[in-house]
């Protein structure tokens, strides 16, 4: 990479670079297929949670069944990206490194609290998911630095996530609007949350006051309304070809309503 | 930037190729070995037409660079039958209908093999959901997933 | 008619191309190559809309592996003169401007010039080395736009036709028509209830999954050979012919399998740049677009807007009828507004119909057919405000229909008087349905709505031979995009009266058989299958002759029975039946090889109606559409082979569905198309769609020897009206502008949702 002098890719699965190389929009000088990188394609589970190589396959986290057991919210936001086809070569890894604000790992993973192992010429370092995306297509990542592995907390007793996304079909497209949310409870008392949103400003958001809404409630109506406003006061969006800046703000707040249902469903049984 | 050697596996034979660092692996089985059956609709992944296996795992050619592959296994259309047998979707595909145009088939029955080799009896809703990825423009998919369901049935039939 | 009984006709046997198309053996566009070819490439025009000031392509000829390079300097002028084109007509023009930008560029994507070269690579390089000038003009995207009197104009040279006295002045209108039958404005004054309203459409592309295709030899001696994707190889050769200046018996052309067309493929785009590439160049040219390409610079269908008005009495006879239909044509005049307009009330019997359009340019690709062309627009304008007229009388929308519906010598506004058609039994049969009958899940709606198409028959020629062995090859001349093939070899083994696997059809390249009009209007199954049936007609009346020949009696002392000659009565004398094995194995001696042919311009192909019911769920808080329950019901004459009318029954409703919920196409300020990807030009995914129910209705064609009509338009006519309606009947809130995706439906029904609370 070092010696492509910026002009260097890493191919993981490389359903986003083979694009964007048919399209003229990058033409590399280098090109790094990092699926033969032992760390980079296994899942390990470590200190209670997990370790998810950036390269890993979004079919290969799908069948993972403690994983989804786990992070079900996460497993699906995964699976959610492109095609069954797609989800053969695609990765979690690389679907964050794209830095589409719209891409589904993102809000789930957000939500979730993951951790990213970065790899650098410096060494290695830890970063929150949330502080890797500096706006659309750009990172945080300095150059020469990649992402080796995600990591994902132990999942709390009584706790549980979920990760929807609006689509105008019923697949094969890009999130209109992302919604990750990790709930944990005591009783019926919220006690944590975290709440992502993609597609709605430049970059992934974690939306601190949706969470506030939140924690200490019993997801009253109310709790919900506050969130849900919460989610739609964050939204930075933009009209495009995918949906328009009212409909965008609307749906993060109904979005925000029906992952929460979702998961507190599931923190319930867990 | 000087081409590279690839040692692969296509269709249960053992295959060399020189191949073009940009070249997709759908470049390589249409242009270098001849195999055309594997169909360019978008080349963004997005219509499913040029759908084969890597070492068992569906994918589209189009995504893959003839790079990428080397010690692996390719499973392509031109593989389904067996000798002078077609695999029972293709049989059944003709039977019930299941194409007009045709150019989309090739893909939808490799995505469909895949399917069934994972899960043998999958419901209505699965058949459409796995093959999302596969566009038909032709049929409206209700031929192809009925043919699908019914091999599904037949396998059943036959395991019983 | 309906009495006769079939052997073949009305079974389901397999398709003689289905092993090829499931092993991967069949050959499509992209898949024909040649020794020493080269790989053509297009430069498109960055603009909207631009002045081409000048071409410098000396670097880019100068790279090493570019063999020849093409600008509109080689292509002639041609004059400005209308030719028929499939469902469409054209201008040649106009078409010599559309597949290579002479003095301007009149949309983003624009072909302006192109290369061959050794390699793609080569060839992409060779494009950004040409140099072009261009001084940028104001561009206008919407028709609405483009009809205003200070919109930029495309064309100095149009003067709107249809207009008295004949305008001064440029306009981007390039022709207004009109129809009329009775009296609207007397019909108007005697209606209890009227309804006017207006509504959009967004352009939508035929989206067929196999890209632009073609391989393009031409030798040294002038004469040329071409491989290409096509729904008209005639057609195909036509416009090489007149645009490149060969004759047309120095164009050969073979039809490759075809991945899908709906229309689009019955015009040229990169054919003639292929062929002048290949002159030039000394070797074979092969071109491909990519999906990108075929988004910019193909297809699409038209955009428009439109105002229906309808007037009724309380008891529900519509008593007058009054739209205005302005449509998109893309770059150039010739939108399908014309048959959008004769299609508009054709499914009803009227007294006083008055009916305007405008055809209308503005800097988008130059149109092109999408099955059954224009009329699913009108229908959608037409057919929703009958479905708010039902709503407001009170009436079920099939009964309304039932009340006005066109029959048997109902004279339309269009001209022709009908023959005998089916509409009125498909709306007995739509509404007797299963479906129909069915209670409605709790939140879901239902809608219906009819539609028209008149098909086609045209020019078609055919041959039959019969093999030495006595099984037979039927010919034409019709790229197969749906089974045709499989129905044509039924009606020559049903005429014949032998097992449908002894008969094999083939389609011939353009040097091979007569000429044939383009697979479209839904003509093949018909016109073919009529010229199939004379020439199999042909071969029975050589067999007769051969077996009196060899009895030694009059040749009509002699009949036809199930594949075999037989003496016509005992009295004639005693003779083993003759089968057309034994006839073949003896035709040396009794006059040469037994063949067949027919040319026939095909007269009276049955106008189709259908009438399509579904049943969705909408969001509320989305506006996400749920298609829960769908029913096509159609009127098919006669089903040759059942399986591939319901499949176009069924491939239609699929593409109106993506037409009403969300398929359009997407510019940005700058006029360049925002969503040339199936990314996000969105078509039904198999997890969008439930199964499509057929109800076959068969009232045969009295002028087709088994009763076919066309079936392949009328299914793509109805459903975005039906799906309207269902949303509206769920939601209260009527959708008047396509697509009906969800922020649109959603702002809809939040704009609506004060009104609604305050009921």
């Amino acid at each position: 990479m070092a010696a492509a002098n910026g002009a260097g890719r890493i191919l993981a699965g490389g359903t986003d670079l083979l694009v964007q190389m048919r399209a003229g929009v990058v033409a590399p000088g280098a090109i790094v297929d990092v699926k033969r990188i032992a760390e980079m394609t296994t899942i390990v589970e470590e200190l209670g949670g997990f370790r998810i190589g950036a390269a890993v396959s979004a079919a290969v986290i799908g069948e993972h069944e403690r994983l989804a057991q786990a992070w079900p919210g996460v497993v699906e936001a995964v699976n959610l990206i492109g095609s069954k086809q797609v989800q053969g070569r695609a990765s979690a890894g690389g679907n964050l490194c794209n830095a589409s604000p719209a891409a589904d790992s993102g809000p789930a993973l957000v939500a979730a609290g993951a951790m990213l192992t970065i790899q650098g010429p410096k060494g290695r370092r830890d970063l929150p998911v949330e502080k890797l995306h500096a706006g659309p297509g750009r990172t945080t990542l300095e150059p020469g630095e990649l992402i080796v592995s995600i990591v994902l907390p132990p999942r709390p007793a009584r706790s549980g996530d979920a990760y929807l996304r609006l689509i105008p079909r019923t697949e094969m497209d890009i999130a209109v609007v992302g919604c990750g949310v990790s709930l944990a409870f005591e009783g019926d008392v919220c006690t944590s949350a975290r709440v992502g949103l993609g597609a709605v400003a430049p970059t992934v958001l974690l939306v601190g006051d949706a969470a506030s809404a939140l924690i200490g409630s019993r997801l009253e109506p109310d709790a919900i309304a506050r969130a849900a406003a919460a989610c739609r006061a964050a939204c930075r969006p933009i009209d495009d070809k995918r949906g328009t800046i009212a409909y965008r703000t609307k749906i993060a707040g109904v979005l925000l309503a029906r992952a929460t249902a979702i998961a507190a469903q599931r923190a319930r049984s867990h | 930037m000087s081409k590279i050697h690839v040692s692969a596996v296509v269709n249960g034979e053992p295959i060399e190729y020189l191949c073009d660092p940009a070249h997709t692996l759908l470049d390589v089985l249409r242009d270098q070995l001849g195999l055309t059956g594997s169909k360019e609709g978008c080349g963004s992944g997005d219509c499913g037409a040029c759908s084969v296996t890597i070492d068992g795992r569906l994918t589209c050619a189009c995504l893959v660079l003839g790079a990428e592959v080397d010690g692996m296994s390719i499973g392509t259309i031109e593989g389904l039958a067996q000798g002078d047998q077609l695999h029972p979707l293709q049989k059944k595909f003709v039977e019930m209908a299941a194409l007009q145009c045709g150019v989309c088939t090739p893909g939808v029955l490799v995505a469909a093999k895949a399917l069934l080799d994972r899960n043998p009896d999958p419901s209505e809703t699965e058949v459409r959901y796995w093959l999302a990825g596969n566009l038909c423009r032709c049929t409206g998919y209700d031929k192809i997933i009925r043919a699908v369901l019914d091999v599904a049935a037949d396998m059943k039939e036959t395991a019983r | 008619m309906s009495a006769r009984q079939f052997k073949v006709v009305g079974t389901r046997p397999n398709r003689p191309d289905g092993a090829d198309k499931v092993t991967g053996r069949a050959r499509f566009g992209a898949d024909w190559n040649m020794p020493g070819q080269l790989t053509g490439r297009v430069l498109r025009s960055p603009h909207a809309h631009a002045v081409i000031e000048s071409i410098d392509v000396s670097r880019a000829a100068a790279l090493p592996g570019v063999k020849a390079v093409v600008t509109a300097a080689d292509f002639g002028e041609q004059e400005n003169r209308i030719v028929p084109a499939g469902e469409m007509q054209v201008n040649l023009r106009d078409v010599t401007r559309n597949v290579m930008a002479r003095e301007k560029a009149l949309y983003h994507g624009h072909a302006v010039a192109a290369v061959a070269a050794t390699s793609d690579a080569i060839a992409r390089d060779a494009l950004k080395l040409i140099d072009v000038r261009y001084r940028v003009l104001p561009h206008v995207i919407d028709v609405d736009d483009a009809m205003k009197p200070d919109a930029p104009i495309l064309h100095d040279h149009i003067r709107t036709e249809g207009v008295e006295p004949r305008p001064t002045v440029a306009s981007n209108v390039a022709k207004r028509i009109d129809f009329a039958k009775g009296d609207v404005g007397k019909g108007f004054a005697a209606a209890e209830v009227t309804i006017e309203r207006r509504f959009r459409t967004a352009p939508v592309h035929q989206g067929y999954i196999e890209p632009h295709a073609c391989l393009a030899s031409a030798a040294e001696d002038g004469q040329v050979q071409l491989w290409t994707t096509t729904q008209g190889h005639f057609q195909v050769r036509g416009f090489c012919s007149r645009l490149l200046g060969i004759e047309t018996s120095q164009i050969r052309v073979m039809a490759a399998e075809i991945g899908g067309g709906f229309g689009g493929k019955t015009v040229v785009y990169l054919e003639p740049l292929a062929i002048r590439l290949s002159q030039k160049a000394g070797k074979p040219v092969k071109m491909v677009m990519t999906r990108e390409e075929v988004f910019r610079a193909s297809g699409p269908t038209s955009g428009s807007v439109m105002r229906v008005k309808l007037g009724a009495t309380r008891d529900g006879r519509i008593v007058a009828a009054d739209a205005t239909f302005a449509f998109q044509a893309g770059a150039f005049p010739g939108s399908p507004v014309g048959p959008a307009s004769m299609c508009s009330f054709a499914c009803y019997d009227l007294d006083n119909i008055k009916v305007e359009g405008f055809d209308v340019v503005s800097n988008r690709p130059k149109v092109a057919a999408y099955r059954a062309p224009g009329a699913p627009i009108s229908a959608w304008a037409v057919e929703s405000t009958i479905d708010e007229l039902a709503q407001e009388l009170g009436i079920d929308p099939i009964d309304l229909r039932l009340r006005n519906a066109a029959r048997e010598g109902t004279k339309t506004h269009y001209g022709p008087v009908f023959n005998r058609i089916g509409l009125v039994e498909c709306l007995e049969a739509a509404k007797a349905s299963a479906h129909y009958r069915s209670p409605l899940k709790p939140g879901a709606a239902r809608g219906v709505a009819a539609g028209f198409w008149f098909n086609v028959g045209a020019d078609s020629s055919a041959a039959a031979h019969v093999g030495e062995d006595g099984t037979v090859t039927v010919i034409s001349g019709n790229p197969d995009i749906g089974g045709s093939r499989a129905a044509l070899a039924m009606m020559a083994a049903e005429e014949l009266g032998i097992p449908y696997d002894k008969v094999r059809p083939i389609i011939a390249d353009t040097a091979s058989i007569g000429f044939n009009f383009v697979t479209g209007g839904s003509r093949v199954t018909f016109a073919n299958g009529l010229a199939i049936i004379n020439s199999v007609r042909e071969v029975i009346g050589e067999c007769k002759r051969r077996a009196a020949k060899l009895w030694e009696v009059e040749p009509d002392a002699v009949v036809w029975e199930n594949g075999e000659v037989k003496p016509a009565s005992t009295n004639v004398g005693t003779f083993e039946p003759l089968s057309l094995a034994k006839l073949a194995a003896s035709a040396g001696k009794t006059g040469g090889p037994i063949n067949g042919h027919s040319q026939i311009n095909a007269q009276g192909a049955g106008p189709g109606f259908g009438v399509h019911v579904v049943d969705v769920e909408v969001d509320k808080e989305t506006g996400i559409v749920t298609i829960l329950r769908y029913t096509s019901v159609q009127d098919v004459g006669t089903a040759i082979h059942p399986s591939y009318v319901e499949g176009q029954m069924q491939g239609g409703a699929a593409q109106g569905i993506g037409w009403a919920l969300n398929e359009e196409y997407i510019y940005d300020r700058n006029g360049k198309l925002d969503n040339a990807g199936f990314l996000d030009y969105r078509m039904p995914v198999a997890s969008d769609l439930p199964m499509i129910e057929t109800i076959m209705v068969e009232v045969p064609n009295p002028t087709h020897p088994y009763g076919v009509r066309g079936v392949g338009e009328v299914p793509i006519v109805p459903p975005m009206a039906a799906i309207g309606s269902a949303i509206a009947r769920a939601t209260g809130v009527r959708m008047r502008d396509l697509p009906m995706s969800p922020p649109r439906l959603s702002a809809a029904l939040d704009a609506a949702s004060p009104r609604l609370a305050a009921e």
